[in-house]
């Protein structure tokens, strides 16, 4: 097997992973990065973003504003020391972004426009169209290509960890063109391999996020934070779960139920706006799973809309014009005109809630280091702690930025101390012994399971045990019959024998990955007792402070489950109060 | 929702196996509001998990699932089976390698990216790190439409003048280099100067306009290419009377 050094390892190459190599490449010269990704880096899915990414601007914000924001949406799970060094970076990442070229929309003086964004008490959200994450993604990846010392490695995929006495490696990999293996070994790795949306059956996630480096870190020993917190962006297009971007609702688009009435008031985030004109923090500007939470009493109600995809709400924009909605949304006419056939314009488009986002992720701090040290992770495979128990819209995206930057700068530094990488036969063996797992796993045979029929059960899985609304029944089955899935998992066969461009293997390999990560969701989801942001439990419905004001941790046991585990949440000076989204306290 | 049974027609090569590339056919049930990449999807879950293809978002933003599609350079999670026949052949981007089934090998354009110099370049200091450039929208829409660019290819699929000379820089790459000569924040057309008037730059155009016709995104990179020969041509007498670079 090939043997690649490099100072830093970067799995992962969307909007954090190319963030993290060019801070490193523009600081530091003599380090050697090798950025590793299993798709080219445009694919990644970073491009699937549209709405925007959050940082304070107007002279009428304050970074005390995005910081209760952020916390409060977040039902107090922040870590605040996380959101406060996230807010103050914020603006000067995006400024940064803009110096790169992104082209962020503009007001009529040419500064960098700003729209209002759910959960957010102030227009703060930078965008560029609809297309934000696209742009910001394209730019950075673009911007990359001036730096000689970061060395690509497209469509490599990422198999396991290296380590040893605790400390990390480097990372396996295999060359999708030859079926090559490559132990790429180093002392620092940065994980930013995004999220695993996939693991349920209706998502906004590309089919490439399954959860590879979460899982990876998982096998390692490393705890993965608060994995029962995932978020339903609440308008996805039924059918598809294509994303239609809350910048619909930003922009003054309303949802409507059968009736034709504005459900949302009915829930706690009245009163009712005047139609066209959103009053920020209010109604359809409330957090992405109070909304996505009122959808589903709407649908107990019978108060939804009936159609071919399943029962829908309408997000009714034709107030916004045809002129506006082709400047600010013109994907999003695009997307619902051709999966839907809706135009806008024109018709009201059927909309539910869908799998967006994980708040959780591998254990992480602000400056993204895990408790392996060596291994970093940043953007949506992290879990800092900053997003707590909801994210609001568009810190994602920032947050991408922001903990790129950050985490390079520390693990340059950790690199700079390491120093060269030390011959090591037991890191060749460790590297022999997933090739090993992989060849036998390409070999078996007449088991009788197939990779599609494992990957649709989990899905349902989750989606019946730990979808909007959970309990302890049902969490409970879906923990025991993802355990039961990973055991008939052995039992699959991979049809394809080919060493050139295996995705039968790859989605073998990727299908291990999601069922490793939904066993922590389902588990996580369990084991909280409360409700609280994106995890709401029908048995449990208050949240909690005195028993579960605490991160959870899943650390993978020898018989391959979870074990669950908790840890205090840093509060400095926002003590948990009332998330309050009626309309009141907006300005 | 009714359904519809396609035949679809599919392209495939595995160099382990195979000494040259074949067809296949598989039958599929298509719901009438698919895309040729949910047909593909069905094919890869249901009948054939061996069929390798490229694909991600199926949201026509992450560029991957470009094939042809009965001949055409296409997005194939935006090619609806509601606009085309019951029997559709698929095949993988032409003018470009084939690596496996429908999936090609890129290296040759992904290379051509880098040289296009696709990053702000400045001479004059950018402003302070807390300070943002200013742009009147006038200026962001002069470049804007060349910034949708997805890299999935389909302009050099269909491009003959790549097919005929694989040297020539092709559409995207152009546009791309165009994109950042009209952005108001840039100072390094001078810089992408050779790489258009190079002999495998815009001249080799031949403006049939085959890559503005396929693109998904709209992007229209023969109006970008029409456009630098015309900077091109004014920079090169600029050089030639001003005795250097401006």
């Amino acid at each position: 097997m090939e043997k690649i050094t490099a100072d830093v390892v970067i799995v992962g190459a969307g909007g954090a992973g190319l963030r993290a190599a060019i801070a490193i490449a523009e600081s530091d010269p003599d380090l050697d990065v090798a950025l590793i990704s299993k798709v080219y880096p445009m694919r990644s899915h970073t491009c699937a973003a549209e709405g925007g990414a959050a940082g304070v601007k107007g002279a009428d914000d304050s970074l005390e504003n995005h910081f209760h924001d952020t916390v409060s949406g977040g039902d107090w799970l922040c870590d605040q020391e996380v959101v406060e060094y996230f807010v103050n970076q914020a603006p000067r990442e995006l400024v940064q972004l803009e110096h790169w070229g992104c082209p962020w929309s503009r007001e009529d003086d040419g500064s960098v426009a700003v729209r209002p964004f759910g959960g957010m008490k102030k227009k703060r959200t930078w965008y560029a169209a609809d297309k934000s994450g696209f742009h910001i993604l394209h730019t950075l990846f673009q911007t990359s290509l001036q730096f000689p010392t970061i060395k690509r490695f497209d469509e490599y995929f990422a198999l396991e960890l290296l380590h040893k006495n605790g400390k990390c490696r480097g990372v396996v990999a295999m060359e999708m063109r030859s079926g090559r293996f490559f132990s790429f070994q180093s002392s620092v790795v940065i994980m930013a391999t995004g999220g695993g949306g996939q693991c349920f059956p209706f998502t906004t996630n590309g089919a490439i996020k399954t959860g590879d480096g979460m899982a990876m870190a998982y096998r390692a020993g490393v705890p993965l934070k608060d994995m029962e917190f995932v978020q339903y962006h609440p308008t996805g297009l039924p059918g598809t779960g294509i994303l239609l971007t809350e910048g619909c609702r930003g922009e003054g688009g309303i949802l409507v139920n059968k009736d034709g009435r504005r459900y949302l008031q009915d829930y706690g985030m009245g009163p009712e706006t005047p139609v066209g004109e959103p009053v920020l923090k209010t109604m359809e500007l409330g957090p992405r799973d109070r909304l996505s939470q009122a959808f589903w009493h709407e649908q107990k109600k019978g108060n939804t809309v009936e159609t071919p995809w399943g029962d829908c709400v309408l997000l009714d924009m034709r107030h916004l014009g045809e002129k506006k909605i082709n400047e600010r949304l013109p994907l999003v006419r695009e997307l619902a005109s051709s999966y839907v056939g809706h135009d806008p314009v024109t018709d009201p488009v059927p909309v539910r809630p869908v799998i967006h986002f994980m708040m959780g992720g591998i254990d992480s701090n602000l400056n993204g280091e895990t408790p392996m040290p060596g291994l970093f992770a940043i953007g949506e495979t992290a879990c800092s702690g900053l997003h707590g128990a909801n994210r609001l819209g568009s810190n994602s995206l920032t947050d991408l930025l922001v903990s790129g930057r950050r985490s390079a700068e520390r693990a340059a530094e950790y690199a700079r101390k390491a120093g060269e990488i030390p011959e090591d036969p037991a890191m060749t063996a460790q590297s022999e012994d997933v090739v090993t797992a992989i060849r036998e796993l390409l070999q078996q045979s007449g088991g009788g399971e197939s990779i599609a029929g494992i990957r649709r059960e989990m899905k349902s899985t989750l989606e019946e045990g730990a979808g909007i609304y959970r309990d302890e029944e049902g969490t409970l089955k879906a923990c025991e019959k993802i355990a039961e899935l990973r055991g008939r998992y052995g039992k699959i066969e991979v049809h394809d024998k080919s060493n050139v461009f295996n995705t039968d293997l790859q989605q073998a390999l990727e299908l291990r990955n999601l069922l490793d990560i939904a066993e922590t969701v389902a588990e996580a989801s369990l084991e909280r007792r409360e409700s609280r942001g994106a995890h709401q439990r029908l048995d449990h419905v208050e949240r909690d402070d005195e028993h579960f004001l605490k991160h959870s941790l899943a650390y993978r046991q020898p018989d391959g489950r979870p074990r669950i585990d908790w840890l205090d949440v840093t509060i400095t000076r926002s003590k948990p109060g009332v998330r309050d989204y009626s309309g009141g306290k907006s300005e | 929702m009714s359904m519809r049974q396609m035949e679809l027609e599919v392209m495939r090569y595995d160099p382990e196996q195979d000494d040259e590339p074949h067809f296949q056919s598989y039958s599929v049930p298509c719901e009438d509001d698919w895309a040729i990449l949910d047909a593909l999807n069905y094919v890869k879950e249901n009948i054939d998990t061996t069929l390798a293809y490229r694909w991600s978002c199926h949201m026509m933003v992450c560029g991957s699932c470009g094939m042809m599609v009965n001949g055409e350079p296409s997005l194939t999670c935006k090619t609806f089976i509601r606009d085309l026949p019951d029997k559709v052949r698929i095949e993988p981007l032409e003018n470009f390698p084939i690596e496996r089934d429908l999936v090609v090998v890129l290296d040759d354009v992904m290379e051509k990216l880098r040289m296009a110099k696709p990053f702000i370049i400045r001479h004059d200091e950018p402003p302070p790190e807390d300070q943002e450039y200013t742009q009147s929208r006038a200026a962001l829409y002069k470049f804007k439409q060349y910034t949708m660019c997805v890299n999935c290819m389909c302009c050099y699929a269909a491009c003959p003048q790549y097919a005929l000379d694989s040297s020539f820089i092709g559409p995207a790459v152009l546009a791309l280099a165009h994109r950042y000569n009209i952005d108001s924040r840039d100072q390094g057309k001078s810089e992408r100067l050779d790489l258009l008037a190079d002999h495998d730059g815009v001249w080799e155009c031949s403006f049939v306009g085959a890559c503005s016709e396929v693109c998904p995104k709209s992007v229209d990179p023969a109006a970008a290419v029409q456009q630098m020969k015309i900077d091109g041509a004014k920079e090169w007498w600029k050089q030639k009377l001003g005795g250097g670079k401006s």
